[in-house]
């Protein structure tokens, strides 16, 4: 665990991610700027350290709707702009970059940080980048797992000897600058099934979760799957972080959070999916035993201890922000956060 | 209320034909619908490549956006080599998982020997019902015979379609009140 930077006898970690997404307000119809857009994702990051919150993530997706398209450039002014929290990408989509280019980014934004850099490395749930980029649909696994080792191989070794399918030849080639503490923590991202966490076990590294809804179990096979590969392949899964990726909001009421964050993310996922997210399963997300943590501080807090227990896992992110949710919300947010649901989560799963 | 007719072949006349009279009568029953019919020989549509739907351009795109718009989708189908043709099936493929939820769709099919008539039952009914439709169980069957130059010339058939746009609509309304009631229990 420390390899990635986990001390877990301080508890689960707390984090908050955005895909930043940029989308009209659906109560108001209006759109904020792209500028504001930005600002306001780097000050949640710096008010989400002023309340403790562990963890800060932004992610790429090149189509319209979104903003952070160059998701490093604003983690390096997230990391300026910031002193204790752990900074990443959630997640860089490695298939359509070159792992040089992206380890240097990282790099350096950990030495701007001062080792708070990470990396989660996707394959896109979307793909209108593949042709932005120039790259082709139909080597999409492929892509994603010649440039992922590529990409381990550089954070293992500072002179690279590689050559694959989708880049030139590296010859004893240095990549620099290299982390402060020498390599950076490379996390897998995985969507929901077990076929694609044991992907992640395979390669013997970290993976993030990512749950849109349903119940814990479901996804606990995909842990299982995962440390189970590890262990296959010879990898000791008690020394690979696991974290879980999924919506997050809280209000006083389970149901005030509900209604709040409701119209946001049915025509958030409406433009970008083109379908909406349906009643009846949101409404089952208030079950206690379903991941999607949207309720009341104490349902929050309840929700999480249980998928601790589930999952045994070191991290969990929420995302807060999608579909436009007004800035004033989710200061209120991140205040529910510091003052209730983060005390009692460390004090319930922080080792004495 | 949005209806998209769809002709899911390019190959012959007997399903458009079929499609058209359909269109017909439920302009007429139901003159403030928003019906398109879309029949797939006047596009030119890619073979998915598992994209989402939002993502393809061209006439994919909008063939696959107006059927996701729609509230009504009614089918109409050949049957080729004992199935549903690949045309219609690579519409499907297009679409997202639960595309249909909360939609209504009814079915028309036309063959060209009565051996045909499970066909629908059996190999298109799984493929909406997976897709979250709501399915009119009953659909009209019509065969060669019931057809002359691009005319259905039975009024057997004719009444059945008739019949079938009712019921379509008849379970869209009802369905959409029994939602609409549903969802504003919620409270959300």
């Amino acid at each position: 665990m420390e390899k990635y930077r986990i001390d877990p006898s301080k508890g689960l970690e707390f984090g908050l991610y955005t895909l930043g997404d940029h989308i009209s307000d659906p109560h108001t119809g209006k759109r904020i700027s792209a500028e504001q857009r930005i600002h306001e994702i780097i000050e949640l990051a710096r008010l989400a350290e002023q309340a403790g919150i562990d963890f800060f993530s932004v992610g790429e997706s090149h189509q319209e709707y979104f903003t952070t398209q160059a998701h490093s450039v604003v983690l390096a002014a997230i990391a300026q702009a910031t002193s204790k929290i752990k900074i990443a990408s959630s997640s860089t989509i490695i298939s359509t970059l070159d792992p040089v280019r992206v380890y240097e980014d990282f790099g350096t934004i950990d030495l701007i940080s001062k080792g708070r850099a990470e990396i989660i490395a996707g394959r896109a749930s979307r793909v209108g980048l593949f042709d932005l980029l120039g790259y082709d649909l139909r080597d999409y696994e492929e892509l994603y797992e010649e440039k992922f080792e590529l990409l381990l191989e550089i954070n293992k070794n500072e002179v690279v000897n590689w050559s694959g399918q989708f880049r030139a030849p590296l010859n004893n080639a240095k990549v620099i600058p290299r982390p402060t503490e020498g390599s950076l923590p490379i996390w897998r991202a995985v969507g929901g099934a077990p076929a694609s966490a044991i992907k992640a076990g395979y390669a013997g590294v970290p993976m993030f979760l990512a749950m849109l809804g349903g119940p814990a179990t479901s996804f606990k096979r995909s842990i299982d799957a995962f440390r189970e590969a590890a262990s296959q392949s010879g990898y000791n899964p008690a020394e690979l972080p696991i974290s879980t990726a999924g919506f997050f909001y809280a209000a006083e009421t389970t149901q005030q959070a509900q209604q709040e964050y409701y119209p946001y993310i049915n025509e958030g996922m409406k433009l970008t999916n083109g379908r909406g997210y349906p009643k009846q399963h949101f409404a089952q997300g208030a079950d206690p035993r379903d991941v999607m943590n949207i309720g009341s501080p104490q349902q929050i807090i309840e929700k999480i201890l249980y998928q601790h227990e589930v999952f045994g896992h070191q991290r969990y992110i929420g995302q807060m922000d999608f579909g436009g949710v007004p800035f004033e919300k989710l200061k209120k947010n991140i205040e529910l956060i510091g003052t209730e649901i983060l005390p009692a989560i460390k004090k319930h799963t922080a080792k004495k | 209320m949005k209806i998209v007719a769809l002709s899911g072949s390019k190959v012959g006349s007997k399903t458009k034909t079929a499609m058209n009279y359909t269109v017909k009568s439920l302009k007429e029953k139901h003159p403030g619908a928003d019906v398109t019919l879309i029949d797939l020989a006047d596009y030119d549509i890619q073979f998915s490549d598992g994209r989402n739907y939002l993502e393809y351009e061209g006439d994919t795109n909008f063939v696959a956006q107006t059927i996701m718009e729609a509230d009504i989708i009614m089918i109409g189908t050949p049957i080729f080599q004992a199935s549903i043709p690949a045309t219609l099936k690579n519409i499907f493929d297009l679409l997202p998982i639960n595309a249909f939820q909360d939609k209504v769709v009814s079915i028309v099919v036309t063959a060209g020997s009565s051996k045909h008539y499970l066909i629908a039952e059996q190999q298109l009914k799984p493929i909406l019902a997976y897709m979250q439709a709501q399915i009119i169980q009953k659909y009209v069957f019509i065969e060669e015979k019931d057809f002359y130059r691009n005319e259905i010339t039975s009024d057997d058939v004719l009444f059945r379609i008739d019949r079938l746009i009712e019921d379509t609509i008849l379970l869209a309304e009802t369905y959409r009140k029994i939602r609409e009631e549903k969802e504003s229990a919620y409270g959300f």
